[in-house]
């Protein structure tokens, strides 16, 4: 099975053509915004990072802004620094250019001023437009995506129906020969063990068992024990009775095919089928991480409703509940409240799932791509400095 | 409708259905197995959202949803009985790390 998409000099497949803007530091922020302002296939980062960041928060963010401009969704990238900041606007484009796209740095201290780099910026993203422009799609195996799933804003009918039926579409993938992301650590607290059991080696279950250790420990430490408030009253009262049911009604979003890779924050999957990346549940750095590793197109399912999109990748909204489908269309790209109402099957609904992402991942755009929900949330861990 | 479906099972494994509506005790109700349908009449009142029993569950076992175990059962739970805090316990509530 094939979908329409774009053909990289890397040998990967987009499934967007973008021309990026990154502004390698917050300080050059608001001139990438006003370089892509008014161009409809470019976009910038709204990056506020990039200077007083150490150690590993300085590693995360290079590897999150380089692993944007990688992603095959983009076509070529701007990389615009300040002067002085701490990642290096030269370096971070070589990382990006080493994948063989057309990149162009320049730098706000060198050019002489806002003015004078908006302008420049913007002479370069014309051309670069107008080169993405010549590129046509072609047919790619639909084993060649890397699907990201992602749950947030969840109410009952997300661990009933939506998670699921994607977990359905995520099989039907994984059996076509393509990959998916598991990610948001600390929404698998409780049900680790019952992953780590499908991982294919032993390693990769005590990298699992040891990723939620970490953030157990990361969330006492800020005065938060997960385990102990979980299932909360109201879960509870809507019938989720343990904490491994919890967990599971999240875990399941990504099918039931073994565990073939571990992965850190914003790294890139080498294996196919079902891989696991470290990431917070937090909507948007979560977003953010699988889409800097790689991910060209992301399912994301959501009781209550919550309109979050990426800059440069297709993000399809999915709900089992269908007043949230009714009162907030303007972001809702699936309703799969026929499962609670028992008129459609969770394979049914999968399958329908599993079109729409070759349909999308083909040029069928998506409500958060209608809306420009072009979020961005680089994922840290200490104070900047 | 003789075959409208009131709850579902959403792994072939489970042990469990879960109640699409609130379901009066009693009540013999449509249960969706992935494409298929079995009927079950059920022993207690089950709220929206909740899990009533699909067999005789012995005390200590497994309950199954999702396909994995989601707890073990604190008391014999009965076909069509209500899952829930009485009978159901979690087995990795308050161990840190969750190493089995």
């Amino acid at each position: 099975m094939t979908f329409q998409g774009y053909r990289r000099r890397d040998g990967k497949a987009g499934v967007r053509n973008f021309v990026l803007v990154i502004p390698s530091v917050g300080c050059s922020q608001g001139a990438a915004r006003a370089i892509a302002q008014g161009f409809k296939a470019a976009v910038y980062l709204p990056n506020i990072l990039g200077c007083g960041q150490v150690g590993t928060d300085q590693a995360l963010l290079k590897k999150t802004l380089a692993g944007f401009g990688i992603n095959p969704n983009v076509f070529s990238v701007l990389v615009v620094g300040n002067g002085c900041e701490s990642l290096l606007p030269e370096e971070l484009g070589e990382e990006i250019a080493a994948s063989g796209k057309p990149v162009e740095v320049i730098v706000i201290q060198k050019v002489g001023g806002v003015r004078k780099t908006v302008a420049l910026g913007r002479k370069i993203v014309r051309e670069m437009l107008s080169n993405a422009g010549q590129l046509a799609r072609e047919p790619i195996p639909v084993s060649e995506l890397i699907l990201g799933t992602e749950c947030g804003g969840s109410d009952f009918t997300s661990g009933l129906a939506s998670n699921p039926a994607v977990g359905a579409a995520s099989d039907m993938l994984v059996g076509e020969g393509g990959t998916v992301i598991l990610s948001e650590t600390p929404e698998i607290i409780g049900a680790e063990h019952l992953l780590a059991r499908r991982a294919r080696t032993p390693e990769i279950a005590r990298k699992v068992l040891d990723a939620v250790a970490w953030w157990e420990e990361k969330a006492i430490e800020g005065g938060q024990n997960i385990r102990e408030v979980n299932p909360s009253p109201g879960n509870k009262a809507g019938g989720i009775t343990t904490l491994e049911e919890k967990s599971l009604g999240c875990i399941h979003k990504a099918g039931t095919a073994p565990l073939e890779e571990f992965i850190t924050a914003a790294s890139r999957p080498t294996k196919k089928g079902l891989v696991y990346m470290d990431t917070p549940a937090h909507d948007i750095e979560q977003l953010t991480c699988m889409v800097a590793g790689g991910s060209q197109i992301v399912v994301f399912t959501t009781g209550r409703g919550t309109p979050s999109g990426s800059p440069i990748a297709p993000v399809i909204k999915i709900t089992g509940n269908r007043d949230t489908y009714l009162c907030m269309r303007d972001f809702m790209d699936m309703d799969v409240s026929k499962i609670v109402r028992g008129k459609e099957t969770v394979r049914a609904a999968g399958k329908r799932i599993f079109e729409e992402i070759v349909a999308v991942a083909s040029g069928k755009i998506t409500k958060a791509e209608k809306l420009g929900q072009r979020d961005f949330c680089i994922f840290k861990v200490n104070m900047n400095i | 409708m003789a075959n409208k479906i009131r709850a579902i099972v959403i792994h072939e494994k489970d042990t469990v259905a879960v109640a699409l509506e609130a379901l009066p005790a009693g009540a013999e109700v449509g249960v969706g197995i992935g494409d298929g349908y079995t009927r079950i009449r059920l022993a207690s009142e089950i709220p929206m959202g909740h899990k009533f029993a699909l067999l005789d569950i012995e005390k200590g076992a497994p309950v199954i949803k999702y396909g994995e175990p989601i707890g073990e059962s604190t008391a014999p739970i009965a076909r069509g009985e209500h899952v829930h805090v009485h009978n159901l316990a979690g087995r990795n509530q308050e161990k840190k790390g969750g190493r089995p």
